[in-house]
């Protein structure tokens, strides 16, 4: 069982189970009649866009250097960069989740063939 | 019946979306070192897109459990919100039904049904078989991915590797039309940045999530915003 299932794994898979369903089932068993704190929904309000931009900025500005370290890769060889550019123009234009992801990848995997 | 096929119908284009992006994910994690098996089961138990490819991606720069599970929790916050947002449309469901109905909570299913629910009223039917659906997409394309890798040898060329930015890159976009959220974005990368090249290791996204949201969400903005923080309607429009 534990070379199917490692027990470190399940121990995260678990892990992440938890907090990822806490932070979904919470508010809809708990808020059924009040209202949250209008200051803490403020606060939430601003989560996804600033959690998302943090995710994404440095996949695609950044690279690491010969000791790990993090540089800025401002360069038309940074292909992430470039894909995003216009997986961003994509998503602008067709509102589809799908459109954009498959741009996204559809342009990496082009690059790489020109590249 | 016509509930399920109508929930199937809803949930098409998100399980479109999914099977690529799941199975990216599948790639990666045994990539990465997890078991077809854990992978699968990720799929199912956590359901969770961006925080399942983060965790392969710092699984592989070999981070802890402890580290993969604190940015789980960070980045899965956003659900808090949007758990809070589906209260007033839910609000007669049995205690058992919102259990499993938020189980199934992510960000796709959360705007396709929060859609419908405005447009043509609440089935529990329709809702519970589009996100059924959906989350046996997300896992079918995990599990293929996971024994693809396994079959196939290199698959870089198929770009999966930016399955996880053009994921937050279409999250990001309806973000964009609000001054305020902007702004938050617009720090979150800033910080972000600069806590990276400063060198805080995995700890810039959360770093830079707490500085940027409570920034945005206190900091007075002229022209932007007519109410003052923290009235009764703004809290209402959360």
């Amino acid at each position: 069982m534990a070379e199917l299932l490692p027990p470190e794994q399940l121990l995260l898979i678990a892990g992440m189970a938890l907090v990822t369903y806490l932070a979904r089932v919470t508010p809809l068993l708990l808020l059924s009649s009040r209202q949250l704190n209008p200051h803490l929904m403020r606060w939430l309000e601003m989560v996804p866009p600033a959690v998302l931009a943090a995710l994404l900025a440095p996949e695609i500005l950044l690279r690491s250097g010969d000791k790990g370290e993090q540089l800025l890769f401002l360069s038309t060889d940074n292909i992430f960069l470039l894909a995003a550019l216009i997986t961003f123009i994509a998503g602008w234009l067709t509102k589809s989740f799908f459109a954009t992801v498959a741009v996204g990848m559809g342009t990496v995997s082009l690059l790489r063939w020109l590249m | 019946m016509k509930d399920f096929f109508t929930g199937v119908r809803l949930g098409l284009p998100v399980v479109l979306g999914y099977l690529p992006v799941g199975f990216a994910f599948g790639v990666l994690a045994v990539q990465a070192g997890m078991t077809p098996l854990a992978a699968g089961m990720m799929s199912y138990f956590v359901y969770a897109g961006s925080a399942q490819l983060i965790a392969v991606q710092m699984l592989a720069a070999g981070a802890g459990v402890t580290g993969i599970v604190l940015t789980t929790f960070v980045v899965n916050l956003r659900h808090l919100l949007m758990s809070a947002a589906m209260t007033p449309y839910v609000r007669t469901w049995s205690k058992a039904r919102l259990a499993w109905f938020s189980f199934e909570l992510t960000d796709e299913s959360f705007a396709v049904n929060l859609g419908r629910f405005a447009s043509h009223g609440v089935s529990k039917g329709e809702a519970l078989s589009l996100n059924g659906f959906a989350h046996a997409g997300w896992v079918a394309g995990g599990v293929a991915g996971a024994l693809c890798d396994s079959a196939l040898g290199d698959l870089s060329f198929l770009g999966l590797d930016f399955a996880l930015p053009g994921m937050f890159i279409s999250l990001l976009l309806p973000h964009v039309y609000l001054p305020r959220r902007l702004f938050a974005l617009c720090l979150g990368a800033a910080f972000s940045l600069i806590f990276a090249l400063l060198g805080a290791g995995q700890w810039n996204v959360m770093l830079a999530t707490i500085c940027a949201a409570t920034l945005a969400a206190f900091m007075p903005l002229p022209g932007t915003d007519k109410r003052r923080p923290g009235t009764q309607r703004e809290a209402a429009c959360g």
